[in-house]
């Protein structure tokens, strides 16, 4: 007995702090290893390097600017820098990880890619990388979502991916991700999981990080180079956690704030929310240990928020270990300030932020109250917010 | 714990907590030989449609507390042994040592925790050896021969799940069950039941004369429940009787 007791610390590379981890059943466990071979070669072989960069540049459109909002400066007396992710190929952020995962699949000799979708957005990108190299593509929705996001779904269609409604659960995010893996289970030796945002268990929450810190790496070299060095603060909304967990982390080390920005729905009192991390405990679900949304009993709870992104009752494993180390702080906007900001943001700037990113635009402004003329705050700038036209119209009419 | 042993799960609190008493002694009395007692969850991405839809209805009025109370009130009847399944989750939320600690004096002789691999277990693993709580881990197929061996060391009996998939009943066992036996069988010291997709007397004879020390029925009982509620006692008893027809 006292030999396996030795081994069974879980290993410390699949772990941030105690956070992470590989809480699967074990049918999965050679599939994620199988996995985390393929990334770990493919991410230093240069003929996977070259092609991703290459897609990454003329595919999706990067690098993104980080564009100086000088009338949002103005108004708020700080100087705001948007780090332009909403103009990508699809309107968010989404497409550095799905190409990127893709792509991987594509090396492994995968044929069909699966993913989980809330709002439409990941199913989406997913949908496009799927389409563009070449791969079977099928989307899980929670059936809630289907119908809230009907045009998404069409445009998923279009892109040659199925799309099947969950109608398990609470039907939502979280269900569609129950969903992804009771498929994963039996597809595996042809399909990857194609996961969405920086959750799930090992390695996909590392996977998912180092595609989506191109986000960081490009912002801080535009940053330097705009203003001389860091900014006072790196702002970003998290919902799973994927854009701010991207913009972060090359920054991790470097002396400026880095703030998560969790949707606080109607408030937090009215436990109506979807903040994790400010309002949630220790728990296990999707493969990681975490911070959830979660009663008593260890159910996980119905969440709420204005955008459909953000509208999970988890957050990725990293996010919860830099909160507990102090590095990174977390913070809530409720959905009448991402409003606001919604719309201040598309009339000065005459950009339609995603409202996802509102939170994080709205964040900003309040900080900005605080703060001298001459600091510096970056704000990244997730998607736009085409996708939220009807939500929007219909809340402020 | 096993051999030659037919296993049936019921679903915690399902339709209600005296009624799965009911369930679990009916099916002890008329041939099951050990009864595994499943924990409700909110997100179990192990499970197929049946065991789903038990869940999400024995979820409208749950507590953990209530799955003890069910242990109890079947060791005051019966010896037979009781298997607890679980998602981690519920017993994590509780803590580890309360919770193990708990269900081993209201009766629970081991504890399977579906999405808990034995590398993640160390914790839990130490918590039930010193409570005197036994352990049962899943394999699959798939699962190279180091972790089976780890896992038979720790294990009472090894659940070796039947294929590649969720549970739920299936009109046949697949020919990778079979395949799979055969190589537990040679790597294990302890017994091996199989379960998933186990429905029928026939699968029942089929892999315990392929040397199955065991086999789970779950999704089939649940499927009764399911369709007849309260009024299921009879039919369970009737399914028990046939499964175990398999055995001779």
């Amino acid at each position: 007995m006292r030999c396996w007791l030795e081994n069974l610390s879980g290993g410390r590379k699949m772990k941030f702090g105690e956070f992470g981890g590989r809480f699967v059943p074990e049918v999965l466990i050679p599939p994620l290893e199988e996995l985390e071979k393929a990334y770990d070669r493919f991410k230093d072989d240069e003929e996977f390097k070259a092609r991703l960069e290459y897609y990454l540049k003329s595919y999706a459109g990067r690098p993104t600017p980080l564009y100086f909002a000088e009338n949002l400066s103005r108004e708020l007396g700080v100087k705001i820098y948007l780090k332009r992710e909403d103009l990508l190929h699809g309107g968010a952020h989404k497409i550095n990880n799905t190409i990127g995962q893709a792509l991987l699949a594509k090396f492994m000799g995968k044929k069909r890619v699966i993913a989980e979708t809330g709002a439409g957005q990941h199913g989406v990108a997913t949908a496009m990388a799927a389409a563009l190299l070449g791969l079977e593509a099928e989307i899980y929705m929670g059936a809630e979502d289907y119908e809230r996001q009907k045009m998404n779904v069409f445009r998923m269609e279009l892109l040659g991916a199925k799309v099947t409604a969950v109608e398990s659960g609470s039907r939502t995010l979280k269900d569609a991700i129950n969903e992804a893996l009771r498929d994963w289970v039996e597809s595996f030796e042809h399909t990857h999981y194609l996961i969405g945002s920086v959750v799930g268990p090992h390695p996909f929450p590392t996977i998912v990080r180092d595609f989506q810190a191109v986000i960081g790496k490009e912002a801080r070299r535009q940053i330097i180079e705009a203003e001389g060095g860091m900014p006072d603060a790196i702002i970003a909304c998290v919902g799973g956690g994927s854009n701010a967990m991207g913009i972060f982390h090359p920054f991790l080390n470097d002396d400026v704030r880095l703030i998560g920005v969790e949707a606080g729905g109607e408030g937090i009192e009215s436990g109506r929310h979807s903040a994790s991390l400010t309002a949630g405990s220790k728990g296990v679900l999707h493969g990681m240990l975490s911070y959830f949304l979660q009663d008593e009993e260890g159910m996980m709870l119905d969440t709420h928020s204005v955008s459909a992104g953000l509208d999970y009752p988890g957050v990725g494993p990293e996010h919860a270990y830099l909160k507990e180390t102090g590095r990174c702080e977390y913070v809530t906007v409720n959905d009448e300030e991402a409003l606001r900001a919604f719309k201040t943001l598309s009339k000065l700037e005459g950009i339609i932020p995603a409202l996802e990113s509102a939170h994080a635009i709205a964040y900003a402004m309040k900080m900005a109250e605080e703060m001298q003329r001459d600091d510096v705050l970056v704000v990244n700038l997730s998607g736009r917010g085409d996708k939220d036209m009807d939500i929007v119209r219909r809340r402020l009419a | 714990m096993i051999d030659r042993s037919l296993i049936v799960f019921f679903t915690a609190c399902y339709p209600t907590a005296e009624k799965t008493v009911e369930f679990m002694l009916t099916a002890a009395e008329s041939g099951a030989d050990v009864i595994e007692l499943g924990v409700p969850f909110s997100d179990p991405v192990a499970d197929g449609k049946t065991i789903q839809e038990s869940y999400v209805r024995a979820l409208r009025n749950f507590r953990v507390e209530r799955v003890f109370e069910i242990a109890k009130a079947f060791r005051a009847e019966s010896d037979k042994p009781l298997v607890l399944m679980s998602y981690y989750n519920p017993i994590y939320r509780r803590g580890v040592e309360s919770f193990v600690e708990k269900a081993y004096s209201s009766g629970i002789d081991a504890m399977l925790v579906v999405d808990l691999p034995y590398d993640e277990a160390g914790d839990f693993v130490e918590v039930c050896s010193r409570t005197g709580m036994k352990n049962v881990f899943l394999a699959a197929p798939n699962t190279p021969e180091d972790r089976l061996r780890a896992m038979d060391e720790l294990s009472a009996f090894v659940y070796l799940v039947s294929t590649y998939g969720v549970t739920g009943e299936r009109d046949r066992i697949s020919p990778l069950a079979f395949e799979a036996l055969k190589r537990a069988k040679g790597i294990c010291r302890k017994p091996v039941a199989v379960g998933f997709g186990v429905s029928k007397a026939d699968h029942v004879r089929q892999l315990i004369s392929a040397g199955a020390d065991g086999v789970v029925v779950g999704s089939a009982f649940v499927r009764l429940i399911n369709e007849k509620g309260e009024r299921a006692t009879e039919d369970i008893r009737a399914l028990t009787e046939n499964l175990r027809s398999g055995l001779v």
